[in-house]
């Protein structure tokens, strides 16, 4: 029950991800989408996936992709833009979707059951067990990638400063 | 089994990853179209948890970390990228990339 549920907000909230004008709206509705992901890992049995996806998806990226907003909005009239956001109109979609994932929490907690859909729950032990012993190369090699993203991110972000006025 | 199909998982996925989909091919602000990558990863997250959750192995919530991975560098890349492109354009339409020429 909860699972479909937690489907249908997840789908309503990309719809309006991708049909939103204003970028930090629809990266509103992108917490919430990735939030009811997380109530459907959840309720899948992976309590760990769920955790990630909160922390590093709704967390991190998402933070990211402010930053980025906020950066690109330096130079205008940021001002009178955010007095226009702020309107209540904006913020209920995303705040009626989320007090719908907030009611399903809270009647999980007091139903009591910790497997939501009768799914066999997969600790986050077994998944860190497997990480560390049959993934571990995989791993190794994710770290690579990461390290790469970081030294790439730098460099292109820096791109502009080197070259400075001779484009 | 009792709980959730594979198939509701699976077609959940396709939807959420169709969005995504449309919303890469549909929306030309760059920043919509990075958002639209995340939630097709996101989708592949959910079918790599689905199928882990339905055979009861930690495999595909270790597969499921390592897409975490790669979107998470992916962002980083692709909203660097994005900056780059709106210091030289000063604006963030993809078909302003059309006029870049050696």
């Amino acid at each position: 029950m909860s699972f479909y549920l937690a489907a249908l907000v997840a789908i309503i909230a990309t719809l309006r991800v991708i049909t939103c004008r204003v970028p930090v709206h629809a990266l509103l509705y992108l917490v919430v989408s990735l939030l009811a992901v997380a109530v459907v890992f959840f309720t899948l049995g992976a309590p760990f996936a769920a955790a990630l996806e909160v922390i590093i998806y709704a967390g991190a990226i998402v933070v990211l992709f402010i930053f980025v907003v906020m950066m690109l909005n330096l130079g205008e009239a940021t001002a009178a833009q955010e007095q226009a956001w702020l309107t209540p109109g904006i913020w209920l979609g995303p705040g009626v979707l989320c007090a719908v994932l907030l009611g399903m929490l809270l009647w999980t907690f007091a139903s009591g059951s910790t497997s939501v859909a009768g799914h066999p729950v997969v600790p986050p032990r077994e998944v860190g067990l497997a990480l560390f012993t049959r993934y571990a190369l995989v791993v190794e090699l994710a770290s690579l990638l990461l390290l790469a993203a970081l030294v790439g991110a730098f460099h292109v972000a820096r791109l502009g400063e080197r070259e400075g006025g001779h484009r | 089994m009792n709980g959730i199909p594979l198939e509701h998982s699976l077609v959940l996925a396709g939807i959420l990853f169709s969005l995504g989909l449309a919303g890469v091919l549909v929306r030309r602000n760059l920043l919509f179209v990075l958002m639209g990558l995340e939630v097709m990863l996101n989708a592949t997250g959910i079918v790599f948890v689905a199928a882990g959750a339905h055979y009861g192995q930690p495999d595909g919530q270790v597969m499921f970390l390592l897409v975490l991975t790669l979107a998470a560098a992916e962002a980083a890349i692709g909203l660097a990228l994005l900056l780059q492109v709106y210091r030289k354009f000063r604006s963030l339409d993809v078909d302003a990339l059309n006029e870049m020429r050696g």
